[in-house]
């Protein structure tokens, strides 16, 4: 941890990030850090009601599931997996760099992190391209015609099952990207940050707490490829 | 308590306090003391409680005859959709964490502030947010769902403002879960030298459980709310069961956070009480350790137990029988808190000041609707009661005898810590009168009505003409409990210029807020406290006061 | 959140090439017919990527605070109370 050394440092000189409410940084950081968790469990818990949504239908409507499932791009989706763990890597770099003081190389890992956020958001701009395309976008223009492919044996769906696929895609794809916009801001923003000179060794904790929220956005990716893309691939 | 004034040639010099410290509306509305910010949720919360009350008092005059002639069904609809959601989201959640819980917490445990003070703030800002929008929402023709949206009602067929309702819900919600946090870290984080959690006033443990309430469930409803908001406005038909969507799904997800709700809303009243009882018979409470796990026993049973509000709703009946258990179960801390509570006052040394009069109501009151509560979680009776009159009386009981007796009890309890000023004892016990005997007044021949078969949220009864005599008495209880919440807020606004002024600690209570002065400096303290003693200990404070007067005399 | 000592860069490196390996894995073995397993599999392989991610990236292995692995935890526990609880119902519907 920070060591003894940069303790007498800040007995010394008081942190002027110190907030008045708190005794030392150490409480400063350790509440940051525990009020971070806790907001992320209620991320879990809010993505948690559309998996809840996922399960009862995939229980109820397996095969429609399914042939929906097959008409999405797996290789879209593997590399969006890819792009994400890379993007993860690149944000606990950035914490390894400023806690060693090196504040450049946070900048420019945090501005790696950035743009792959960007190219999972245009990936995905060109899967819903796709879809809206083949009209599965739910609404007045969906049409559906496929059929599930089981290991071959063509099964029957019905549509409007089809197009509950398609409501539970769009809704947890969007509001996944919702929350990978909101993170590509504040990774911005934190870049912008350190540049200004803001974080130091002994100052880091924003990013930190922020690097909990991209790699929490990370799992929830973890969890959707297999649930939306992989349904079903055995041919 | 005669002797809690000080006389007025020993009136000390004034210090600067939290509400002196700055008068500008800058220093309110940008205000980081959690003391000042759970003075704008009381006035915006005892604001929007008397509009609650408003639309209750439509209901109830509507009912005063069996036909429909004070407004039409669908205006009705609105009416009580509006009642319901105002007082849920508005009122009753945050009520008690968000005023008595902003302003104690710090103090209980001897912190300068809650840990996220800017949270805090950003947090009331949120509840005028969602204020706002229910208020237009509501102006601009308001909502006839319920306040429990059900689909596909609220999804395909109602014209009404759904998605502004949701919003304002949606943003409350999310007040309610960083108050949430915020308290979490700060007991976690910030407790004074020596206070170890066995010696946490018991309002502490029940904040804290409300907190875990608050964390894990808000956000499922407010996921539940985008759903039905997307598929309204995109026809993303998530719901939908010409799509083969279950509704039933939306009354899961929902009612996964609504019922633990209730558990926010009670457990901070229940913390309460086990304030005012130890304080008004003197003693430490009996069983400290069972009352405060109880509380945390009941935010975890209470998030598995939610589909007992979907017994005839077209669940299986095994999963109904599932949920019917585990509602019994959940009773079971409730009761340990109300036997404790018993033996806490067998032999104290009781006082009946008017904290401890709506303590007394509340455990009454409480212990009625738990009961019921029990009726309606066995599933033979809950097919013959449920979505009538019984239900309404239940949740009422719960409620209104429970949440709003405590936090009016605590109101009185902490009045002279908040504003420095003490209330007139002789209007409080008469107030307390007023609701308890208007409340009764008002539910109890609704568990009768109930039980009879009148339906709930119907506007017009009058193929069931014999129900108007009980209905009268129940809108005259309303009345007679109307004049009983009127008078605390007059008395209380007289007296912070006409009360006479309190001392530090005018009730001898045990806690670290009746350390620091009536009202607090802005820090709370002068000196972080370093805690050595056991919570509620009466025993000694009492031992070492006879002491003090043994040697004087 | 202590840490007790920073994490080696080698360790970011040996993790995150796991993670891309697992999926590949996991987007190979769709293609392989398991039956009903296919979705365990799946299941297993993301939920041993995420805990990777949440020890390691997010340092819950290397904290001394409890309170960090009590809240992880807690979440998803709660989270498995709704989803068994709600299926509880719907797989029990077609039960006479």
């Amino acid at each position: 941890m920070a060591d003894s050394h940069a303790t007498a440092v800040e007995a010394a000189v008081p942190n002027p990030e110190l907030r008045h409410h708190f005794a030392d940084m150490e409480q400063q950081k350790n509440a940051a850090s525990l009020g971070m968790w806790l907001f992320l469990v209620t991320e879990i818990m809010f993505f948690g009601g559309l998996f809840c949504a996922y399960l009862v239908y995939r229980s109820m409507h397996f095969a429609a599931l399914a042939a929906g499932s097959q008409t999405l791009d797996i290789k879209w989706g593997a590399i969006n997996t890819a792009v994400l763990i890379v993007s993860s890597v690149t944000v606990v770099l950035a914490i390894n760099a400023i806690q060693n003081g090196k504040a450049k190389n946070t900048i420019a890992y945090l501005a790696i992190t950035v743009v792959l956020g960007f190219v999972f958001l245009g990936i995905k701009a060109i899967e819903y391209t796709n879809k809206f395309e083949e009209n599965h976008v739910p609404g007045a223009h969906f049409h559906f015609t496929g059929t599930f492919d089981d290991n071959g044996k063509e099964i029957a769906v019905d549509p409007h099952q089809v197009e509950l696929f398609f409501s539970l895609y769009f809704a947890m794809t969007g509001m996944h990207a919702l929350h990978m916009i909101i993170g590509i801001g504040i990774m911005s923003t934190l870049a912008v940050m350190t540049w200004r000179g803001r974080f130091s060794a002994q100052y880091y904790t924003p990013i930190e707490n922020a690097g909990l929220y991209w790699h929490l956005v990370d799992i929830i990716w973890i969890y959707l490829f297999p649930l939306l893309y992989l349904i079903s691939r055995h041919r | 308590m005669a002797s809690a004034a000080i006389p007025a040639n020993q009136v000390p010099e004034k210090k600067t306090n939290y509400l002196t410290n700055g008068y500008s509306v800058k220093s309110w509305l940008l205000t980081t003391d959690h003391k000042r910010i759970a003075i704008l949720y009381l006035i915006s919360i005892t604001a929007f409680f008397f509009l609650g009350g408003f639309f209750a008092m439509l209901i109830r005059l509507e009912l005063l005859t069996p036909a429909s002639d004070l407004m039409h069904a669908d205006t009705y609809n609105k009416a009580f959709t509006m009642h319901g959601m105002i007082m849920v989201f508005f009122f009753l959640i945050p009520v008690v964490p968000a005023t008595l819980g902003n302003f104690l917490v710090p103090m209980m445990i001897g912190a300068k502030d809650l840990a996220f003070p800017r949270i805090n703030l950003l947090s009331w800002y949120l509840y005028i947010l969602g204020g706002g929008l229910i208020l237009h929402c509501m102006l601009t023709g308001g909502v006839d769902t319920g306040w429990t949206f059900y689909t596909p009602f609220s999804t395909a067929f109602t014209n009404t403002k759904i998605i502004e309702a949701g919003l304002a819900a949606f943003i409350a919600g999310f007040s309610s879960i960083f108050t949430g946090l915020n308290f979490i870290v700060t007991i976690h984080r910030m407790r004074a030298p020596g206070l170890t959690w066995n010696r946490l006033p018991l309002f502490i443990w029940a904040q804290y459980a409300t907190s875990i309430i608050m964390i894990l469930g808000t956000p499922v409803v407010a996921i539940t709310i985008v759903l039905v908001a997307v598929e309204r406005l995109f026809h993303l038909g998530i719901f939908d069961p010409r799509l083969g969507g279950d509704p039933l799904l939306f009354q899961h997800l929902f009612w996964f956070y609504s019922h633990p709700a209730v558990y926010i809303m009670i457990l901070p009243s229940m913390g309460v009480i086990s304030e005012l009882i130890t304080a008004f018979s003197r003693k430490r409470v009996f069983g400290y350790r069972f009352v405060a796990l109880s509380s945390i026993a009941i935010a975890v049973i209470g998030f598995l137990v939610w589909a007992h509000h979907m017994f005839v709703a077209g669940i299986s009946l095994y999963a109904a029988m599932i949920f019917s258990f585990l509602t019994f179960f959940v009773g079971v801390p409730s009761a340990i808190k109300v036997f404790n509570w018993t033996a806490t006052l067998y032999k104290g040394s009781i006082s009946y000041a008017t904290p401890m009069l709506y303590a007394f109501g509340f455990i009454g009151l409480f212990t009625i609707g738990g009961l019921t509560g029990l009726f309606l979680a066995t599933l033979g009776i809950d097919v013959h009661v449920t979505d009538t009159y019984f239900v309404v009386a239940h949740f009422h009981y719960v409620m209104v005898g429970g949440v709003v007796m405590g936090f009016l009890g605590g109101m009185h309890f902490w009045w002279p810590k908040i504003s420095g000023r003490l209330y007139p004892e002789g209007w409080a016990r008469l107030s307390a009168l007023f609701v308890f005997v208007g409340f009764n007044l008002t539910f109890f021949p609704q568990f009768i009505l109930g039980y009879l078969g009148m339906p709930r949220r119907y506007a017009d009864y009058s193929q069931m003409p014999e129900f108007q005599v009980l209905n009268v008495l129940s809108t005259a209880g309303a009345s007679v409990l109307a004049v009983g919440y009127l008078l605390p807020m007059i008395y209380f606004l007289w007296s912070l210029r006409y009360g006479p002024l309190a001392e530090n600690n005018p009730w001898a209570a045990a806690g670290l807020e009746w350390m620091t002065a009536s009202p607090p400096p802005t820090f709370n303290f002068d000196e972080t406290p370093v805690v050595t003693w056991e919570a509620y200990n009466y025993d000694e404070l009492d031992h070492l006061k006879e002491q003090k007067e043994v040697a004087v005399g | 959140m202590s840490k007790e000592h920073t994490v080696s860069l080698g360790t970011y490196l040996l993790i995150g090439t796991t993670l891309l390996v697992l999926t590949v894995a996991t987007t190979l073995i769709a293609f392989v017919n398991l039956g009903p397993f296919n979705a365990a599999v799946a299941l297993t392989i993301a939920t041993i990527k995420a805990l990777l991610v949440i020890l390691f990236f997010m340092h819950v292995k290397y904290t001394s605070e409890k309170m960090t692995g009590a809240v992880v935890v807690a979440g998803f526990f709660f989270l498995a109370i709704l989803l068994a609880l709600s299926m509880s119902d719907y797989l029990t519907r077609a039960w006479r």
